[in-house]
């Protein structure tokens, strides 16, 4: 992975820039020491590592403020970071960067349930905001399979999803406000605890813009009173194409599930291996459907949905009879990552999204391409939005294989893009999959989503190297060409 | 305006603004023109309609998913959803006639490009929530697009958010695709009678304090009631609130009954079934209420529980008539035609509140005047500006139109 060159200029001035640091934020919120570092090293996306040049934890947004306008004024590039947990090398550091951890912003500013919105610092986990409610029944509905780790202003940076995101939304969708702290120290306030923006929604533009528009230091989101009650059922397909053929009844019958995920057979054998959770063994494919609401709702859907399975070709039919029985159901999918982790020394987790439909011709050429690289692949899916989570089984101590193993997920995000879907759901493009952004883009849309970077951080700055594959100055990419000067008249029809 | 341009395709679209940007020409951006009198007036050298570029050109129902020429009229769409029993779920809302424009709710691009939502905003989101991805020609006299059809995608800068609310300033979307969503079994609405404001408020919150999915919740005072076409909305003279309800009937049924049962100590209740339901709901969403009168129109969006002391304040020094929507969140607001419409007293009801309020009827002259939109501390401005700059560094598309 080619990262940008980095400075020698600055360098060479890494004991002035530490001791300048040092100055602006108390000493034990600088890292210099090589050891303490390495923690930074990567992101949970372990593949790639770099030692940053130095880390920071500021304690408050006038910290943030105060470290980049110094890091603005000398020219440092900087890479934020919430919890690390980004699985597509978001944090990952550089070598002449300024490491800015916002972990130690970690408090609930405010609970509000007249106005239904908490007020957060970015570092408190995603989980930690959903308990802070809790009490009075209330929770934060992105819940991102990190939950328990991941920060909140990750999930802003990454715009995070998780398994009810098919009902309830994205971060985007759940998010009312931030504060975000400018490339040049400049603080900014977009929305707050009411709908919808005034001007241009930049709070939509920051949210999944990766760190590489600015440092969000504060965020209000929504939080929804708990559904009454939630059941989820277990139906068991011979084929991936019966199952596709089930979920796309399901949403074709009105039907919005408040999980709907689908495994196949590699990832439910690991998962029961792993967790016991009961999962028929004899089956292609696997869905858990979680219905969510008032009892009569959930009682009633949840034999409609019974019924449709049944007509799609369901072999198995399981529905929860007890939350604890439900939550076992979750507990083997929740587990599905680290359950092919037992059965192989590494895998390699990808996040196309696609049409729903074409899921089966999906499926069929990734069982072509794993005979062709001779891995295996097994497959979680958000089976309700298309969210496919291939993960490839490998061993990097055999050399070669994790080129091997990236050159496969690459051609199984190409596939995602032929057939009308994307390049990433929910983990973000990274370092992971900076190159491939062609496949999706023209150089025009990529000058573009540049050229609003440039109105954020003119001087490139803030997290570069990620998300796109080439990097333009903004005095390039501000050249606007007019066509020779020549007046050229549209020939249209005119009133 | 001197000309109007009429292109025929989105190559023709390129044409038009690659001239005008070599013409130092400045273009006003239209579909129907149906919301021409929303935002400041236009003042381009040309208008550039887009009525041409119409036409849905994917719909997959089981996929929840619809693309769309810019300019097809939101009648076409929504006739080609009601035959899947489909929907937009922001309930975008038909200001025609409360703009004067006409009894047709303009195209879809406009819809989008001015992010409207009705009463369903607080459980379904605004036209920003779905719109999904967007091809469009920018002010540098070039094609691009963003997002895609899928509604999990991470991928890139989401332009189409900041697309969506830009009134046609940074780029001239030519196809857009956007989520849509079942109609659900069934729909009713509780009604909550109380002639007290803050009451109503307080059941409002209440409800959407209860796990029964409350999907749209207004109160509407005895006057405005009054002019409901829904008898039992008008005939029961007085104030009430209005708590909409939507899913399966089994539940639909139990979470009526039960909304009922915890909100019985606020006043009166009452239910009205799916037409009613439908037809009182469409009024709130259209503003049904103002569109006679000729008053000057404002829309405040606030955190919903300073709804009504926003109002209160507000109608202190100032005669008008009002109701509340989203919760207590958005408060629309008819005063008599003032030649600065009142925007400080109305803007200084929300200091150390939040929010904004926005002018959305007044004459021409006095749009071109006031503020229409929340003004914004300088940063922010300064921000915005870069951002318009760098989709339209030369200023062709709308000027003047954001303020």
């Amino acid at each position: 992975m080619k990262m940008p060159t980095p400075d020698s200029g600055i360098l060479s001035r890494r004991d002035e820039i530490i001791a300048a640091l040092s100055g602006i934020l108390p000493a034990e919120s600088v890292i210099s020491d090589a050891d303490e570092r390495r923690v930074y090293e990567c992101d949970g996306l372990s593949a790639y590592r770099q030692l940053p040049m130095v880390v920071v934890l500021p304690s408050t947004t006038a910290d943030v403020a105060a470290v980049l306008t110094y890091c603005f004024a000398e020219g440092i590039k900087v890479v934020p970071r919430g919890a690390g947990t980004s699985l597509s090398g978001g944090a990952l550091p550089l070598v002449d960067a300024v490491m800015l951890g916002l972990g130690k912003l970690n408090r609930i500013l405010d609970v509000d349930f007249d106005n239904r919105a908490v007020v957060s610092q970015p570092g408190v986990t995603n989980l930690a905001i959903s308990e802070a409610v809790a009490d009075k029944g209330f929770y934060y509905a992105p819940d991102p399979s990190s939950q328990i780790a991941c920060s909140i202003g990750g999930n802003v940076a990454e715009n995070a999803g998780g398994v009810h995101c098919l009902k309830y939304g994205l971060t985007t969708n759940n998010l009312l406000g931030i504060e975000v702290v400018m490339m040049d120290g400049q603080v900014v306030r977009l929305g707050g605890k009411h709908f919808d923006s005034e001007g241009y929604d930049l709070l939509g533009l920051m949210t999944g813009s990766e760190g590489l528009l600015g440092v969000v230091t504060e965020v209000t989101v929504r939080i929804l009173k708990k559904p009454e009650t939630a059941r989820a059922v277990l139906v068991g397909f011979p084929s991936n194409e019966a199952a596709g053929d089930c979920v796309g009844a399901i949403i074709g019958a009105g039907i919005i599930p408040g999980g709907m995920e689908m495994m196949d057979k590699l990832a439910t054998q690991a998962a029961e291996d792993f967790v016991h959770a009961g999962y028929p063994l004899d089956v292609e494919s696997l869905l858990i459907i979680e219905l969510d609401g008032p009892e009569a709702e959930v009682t009633y859907l949840i034999e409609r949905v019974d019924a449709i399975a049944r007509e799609a070709g369901a072999t198995y039919s399981r529905i929860s009879e007890s939350e604890e029985e439900r939550i076992i159901f979750w507990a083997g999918r929740k587990a599905a990552f680290p359950a092919i982790g037992r059965i192989s020394p590494d895998y390699y987790c990808m996040d196309g999204t696609i049409p729903r439909t074409r899921l089966p011709e999906v499926l069929s050429r990734m069982a072509e391409m794993s005979k062709h690289y001779g891995l295996r692949v097994a497959n979680v899916f958000h089976a309700g939005d298309g969210n496919l989570h291939p993960l490839i089984l490998y061993d990097a101590n055999i050399p070669g294989e994790l080129e091997k193993t990236e050159e496969f997920g690459a051609e199984i995000l190409k596939l995602c893009v032929d057939v009308g879907g994307v390049l990433t759901g929910e983990h973000g493009v990274g370092v992971e999959k900076r190159d491939l952004m062609e496949v999706m883009f023209t150089e025009d849309d990529l000058n573009q989503q540049q050229r609003v970077k440039c109105a954020f951080d003119p001087g490139g700055l803030l997290n570069p190297g990620k998300v796109f594959p080439t990097l333009h100055r903004c005095a390039e990419l501000g050249r606007v060409h007019v066509h020779d000067g020549k007046t050229r008249f549209p020939e249209l029809p005119r009133f | 305006m001197s000309e109007t341009y009429k292109p025929d395709t989105p190559e023709q679209v390129l044409d038009a603004l690659k001239w005008a940007l070599a013409e130092e020409q400045t273009l006003d951006v239209l579909g129907h023109a149906t919301k021409r009198g929303f935002g400041k007036p236009a003042s381009g050298h040309n208008g550039l309609d887009l009525s041409s570029l119409s036409g849905i050109s994917l719909y997959e129902p089981g996929e929840l998913v619809m693309s769309a020429a810019a300019a097809t009229p939101m009648s076409e769409i929504q006739a080609t959803l009601d035959e899947q029993n489909q929907r937009l779920a922001f309930e975008p809302p038909n200001f025609g006639p409360l703009l004067e424009s006409g009894p047709e709710a303009g195209t879809i691009g406009g819809v989008l490009a001015c992010n409207l939502a009705g009463p369903r905003r607080i459980s379904a989101g605004s036209a920003r929530d779905h719109i999904l991805g967007f091809r469009a020609v920018s002010g540098r006299g070039e094609v691009f697009k963003s997002g895609g059809r899928v509604v999990k995608n991470v991928t890139g800068f989401d332009l189409s958010k900041l697309l969506a609310g830009s009134f046609g300033t940074l780029a001239v979307m030519t196809d857009v695709t956007f989520k849509v969503l079942p109609v659900p079994e069934k729909s009713r609405t509780v009604l909550v009678r109380t002639e007290d404001q803050a009451k109503g408020v307080a059941a409002m919150r209440d409800a959407l304090h209860s796990s029964h999915e409350v999907s749209a919740a207004a109160y509407l005072p005895a006057d405005i009631a009054a002019l409901s076409d829904v008898s039992y909305v008008s005939a029961g003279k007085g104030g009430l609130c209005a708590l909409r309800v939507e899913g399966p009937g089994p539940s639909v049924e139990y979470r009526t009954g039960a909304l009922r049962q915890l909100l019985a100590g606020y006043g009166e209740t009452d239910e009205l079934h799916t037409t009613n339901t439908n037809a009182l709901w469409r009024e709130i969403r259209d503003v049904a209420y103002f569109v006679s009168g000729g008053e000057q129109l404002w829309r405040l969006s606030v955190p919903p529980a300073d709804g009504a002391r926003v109002l209160q304040k507000i109608t202190e020094s100032i005669c008008g008539r009002a109701f509340l929507d989203w919760g207590g969140g958005l408060i629309w607001l008819a005063i008599t035609a003032r030649d600065d419409a009142a925007h400080q007293e109305i803007r200084e009801a929300l200091d150390g509140i939040g929010g904004h309020a926005t002018l959305i009827r007044a004459s021409e002259d006095v749009r071109a005047r006031v503020p229409v939109f929340q003004p914004q501390p300088q940063a922010l401005a300064e921000l915005s500006a870069r951002v318009k700059d760098s989709f339209d560094p030369k200023g062709i598309l709308c000027p003047g139109r954001m303020g």
